[in-house]
């Protein structure tokens, strides 16, 4: 069978082969898929690595306090650089501890390779110390695992764990080590190909299916442009741009696709779903085709899916074949990378003499725009409006930052209120909801763009739950900026208990006003802390933040509980019945299109 | 609402640590309903074949195979055609006096079953066929007194001159990707 030759190896001259050991293999392997930073900490099992980890001059290794800070730190790294994050743990409970940040990457498609020790083979499955079954515990939430037990596996296994983390839809693969591969000696062969049977992603879509999407985009007269993460991923957002302003289609992006097309440009409604725009979700819901571009019909989208979009045929296009008629069976189905399909549709839609008839369409959509903007009004008591601080941190900043948010009221209003106009600038927890994705999150970020502004927009309740990785930011020199929004509260679930419990507030009141002090803990930490009460204090205190460079920031906003999300979509509802503020529902208007 | 009728998959698989556990556990997170999981190994030492025989709409029996296609290791899926040939293997002892020792050896040959030990109060049979023949066959057996019943999967393959492992359009394409 013929083999393919590997990038990496120039000609058909192998590298000379060296003895090394396993550990130094595996450094070896890093160094040869180009990863330049590991975020990890040690332990019994992994040991052997962490020594020749130690001389490597091309892989800096992060020590960071805990290891679900190492996971999102990978993802954080992985989104802002587009290549593979890096995460390295310990067996047992350091293996553990990545299985938030695994899961997360599973769900939002970020790729990351995971590597973690094993107790030595010959003590796997007698229950020995620090021995868990992490490719087991895994197995659910990663692209693909491997158990490696022997030190000539180790570079071939690292070539083909970076080869699947990267390609077709990104996601997490993990690299269990046992502790004696490590130690054994090895002829280091780095593979001049992998060899994968089973894994063959399909980029390019079948030319029949993009030519039946084309048809159908024609012929629409209510087309709309639903864009996902994928597309981020595909890093398509010229080939977007371009096929948006030729046919004029209203777009719309998901909460995974904010600043791939700038929320300034007149064709774009907003982010759809449970807390989407009216116009983002009047859109989809009036649509006679979707155009679905790496987007996967998820609830928070679709909420009811017997009464989504019920008027519209579906084009779908997504690298993942299993997203495709998952949730919603499409009309028209492509396999491919998003680029691709962009740029052979927009190739079609020029040369094709007809173009769709949707003037009607696009003014009754600008003009829901116009109706429903989302704004937010200011608490009559004097105290901060968290959207008005999420609002001026943007304003002050500009869109060229990078923005990470944690989960919940200040994740939905960081992703409304914040200038997206470039791609690839937003980081959140968009599938998982992990709570206190935040803070490793921009430390990640931060190392990959070591000269962008990385603000971190995160809660009081998810800042508790990580915030441990602000002394590696302050000790490893990662200057982040993290605006702890504090409501006092697990907002998100205190505005479900206000809407849907009768107001009861169980166990959402986390009384942080003075406790902790998030001034004193950042300090604690070798951060600056800074703190907001008044309106008037905003400005100035973010302008501040900006202006310190050389250290962490952590300013605390002390805003007012009650502030809730709207729009809203009530779970397990219809689109349909969205409402813009408690018990009001838009007026849809110009119904006769 | 779709109809639910029983399907047979035979999924070609890399013959590796861990492949098993990555479909079932994949089938069973995922809720699919199966009837029948076997695995055993190929004309080929590196492969090993799974089938399955699953009770589920056509919409999930798509979701289900092309979920599977994305286990790196999976090689292959077929849907087989209703008119390919499905087989089970059972174990059976049977209660059987000297006075239906031979009505149960009767029933045992017009079955193609064979005995493979017999003692003063039972006779074990090994038969394969058809679930449904199987089914036939248990049925007979009741009567008698069933001490003890082991049972395979479903192992299925289709008619004609074809294999599965033949190369296609899916097996043809480049077996090594360029390393990163």
């Amino acid at each position: 069978m013929a083999k393919t030759p590997a990038a990496a190896v120039p000609d058909q001259g192998a590298e000379p082969v060296e003895e090394l050991t396993g550990a130094q293999s595996l450094v070896r392997s890093l160094e040869n898929v180009g990863a330049d930073t590991v975020f990890g900490i040690p332990g019994g099992a992994i040991l052997p690595a962490y020594d020749p980890l130690y001389d490597s001059p091309n892989v800096r290794h992060i020590l960071v306090r805990h290891e679900q800070g190492a996971g999102h730190a990978a993802e954080g790294y992985a989104m802002v650089t587009g290549k593979v994050g890096v995460c390295m743990a310990t067996s047992g409970p350091g293996a553990t501890n990545l299985v938030t940040p695994i899961a997360d990457a599973h769900m939002d498609s970020v790729p990351i390779v995971a590597i973690t020790g094993q107790v030595g083979s010959a003590a796997i499955g007698t229950d020995a110390f620090q021995e868990a079954d992490i490719r087991g515990i895994t197995m659910p939430i990663t692209k693909h695992s491997f158990l490696v037990t022997k030190a000539h596996d180790i570079a071939p296994a690292m070539a083909a764990a970076f080869h699947i983390a990267r390609t077709g839809r990104p996601g997490p693969v993990l690299v269990d080590i046992t502790k004696d591969a490590l130690q054994a000696r090895t002829r280091f062969e780095w593979p001049l190909q992998i060899d994968l049977p089973g894994y063959r992603p399909v980029i390019k879509p079948h030319a029949k299916q993009v030519r039946e999407a084309a048809k159908l985009i024609t012929e629409s007269r209510r087309p709309v442009l639903y864009i996902g993460g994928g597309v981020v991923k595909a890093t398509a957002w010229k080939e977007l741009a371009e096929l948006a302003e030729l046919t004029g289609i209203p777009v719309v992006t998901t909460l995974m696709a904010r600043g791939v097309f700038p929320d300034s440009h007149p064709q774009n409604m907003g982010m759809p779903g449970m807390h989407g725009t009216v116009a983002a979700v009047g859109a989809l819901q009036r649509s006679d085709l979707l155009i679905s571009l790496g987007a996967r019909f998820d609830d928070r989208v679709t909420g009811q899916l017997s009464s989504f979009a019920p008027l519209a045929k579906v084009i779908h296009a997504d690298i993942d074949p299993a997203e495709i008629s998952k949730n919603r069976v499409a009309d028209v189905p492509i396999v491919g990378d998003c680029k691709e399909v962009i740029t052979e549709l927009t190739a079609l839609l020029k040369a094709s003499a007809e173009s769709p008839d949707i003037g009607d369409w696009v003014r009754y959509l600008k003009d829901l725009k116009r109706r429903y903007p989302t704004g937010y009004d200011l608490p009559s008591s004097g105290e901060l409006s968290p959207q008005h601080v999420i609002k001026r941190i943007g304003d002050l900043t500009g869109p060229d930052a990078y923005y990470a948010a944690g989960v919940g009221q200040h994740q939905m209003w960081a992703s409304h209120f914040l200038p997206w106009e470039l791609p690839g600038r937003w980081l959140n927890s968009g599938g998982l909801g992990t709570m206190g994705y935040c803070v490793p999150a921009a430390m990640g970020a931060k190392v990959g763009r070591p000269d962008a502004t990385v603000w971190g927009i995160d809660g009081d309740g998810c800042f508790q739950m990580t915030n441990q990785e602000l002394v590696t930011c302050a000790l490893e020199g990662i200057p982040i900026k993290i605006a702890v929004i504090n409501n006092q509260s697990l907002g998100m679930v205190r505005q479900w208990q206000t809407l849907f419990y009768n107001s009861r507030y169980s166990n959402t009141d986390l009384k942080t006003n003075r406790i902790p002090d998030f001034g004193k803990l950042a300090e604690a930490m070798g951060c600056v802390g800074l703190r907001a009460e008044q309106p008037e204090e905003v400005d100035p205190v973010i302008e501040k933040a900006l202006s310190i460079n050389d250290t962490p920031v952590v300013v605390e906003f002390v805003v007012h509980k009650d502030a809730m999300v709207w729009p809203m979509v009530a779970a397990g509802t219809s689109n349909d019945d969205i409402k813009v503020a408690r018990d009001m529902a838009p007026k849809w208007d110009g119904e006769t299109l | 609402m779709t109809e639910v009728n029983t399907h047979t998959l035979s999924v070609l698989v890399e013959n590796k640590p861990g492949v098993l556990a990555r479909v079932s556990s994949l089938i069973f997170r995922r809720g699919y309903n199966i009837e029948s999981l076997a695995v055993g190994p190929t004309e080929y030492p590196h492969m090993s074949r799974i089938t399955l025989a699953v009770a589920v709409e056509d919409v999930v029996l798509e979701q289900i195979t092309k979920q599977l296609n994305k286990l790196v290791e999976v090689l292959k899926i077929v849907e087989l055609e209703q008119s390919a040939i499905r087989r089970e293997l059972i174990l059976v002892k049977v209660r059987a006096t000297p006075e239906t020792r031979g009505q149960l050896i009767e029933i045992i040959s017009l079955f193609g079953a064979k005995a493979v030990d017999l003692t003063a109060e039972v006779i074990t049979v090994e038969a394969t066929g058809s679930p449904a023949k199987l089914a036939a066959l248990l049925e007979l057996f009741e009567p008698y007194g069933i001490r003890e019943l082991v049972q395979s999967g479903l192992v299925a393959l289709g008619r004609g001159n074809r294999s599965m492992t033949d190369r296609n359009s899916r097996t043809e394409r480049p077996k090594a990707i360029r390393a990163v």
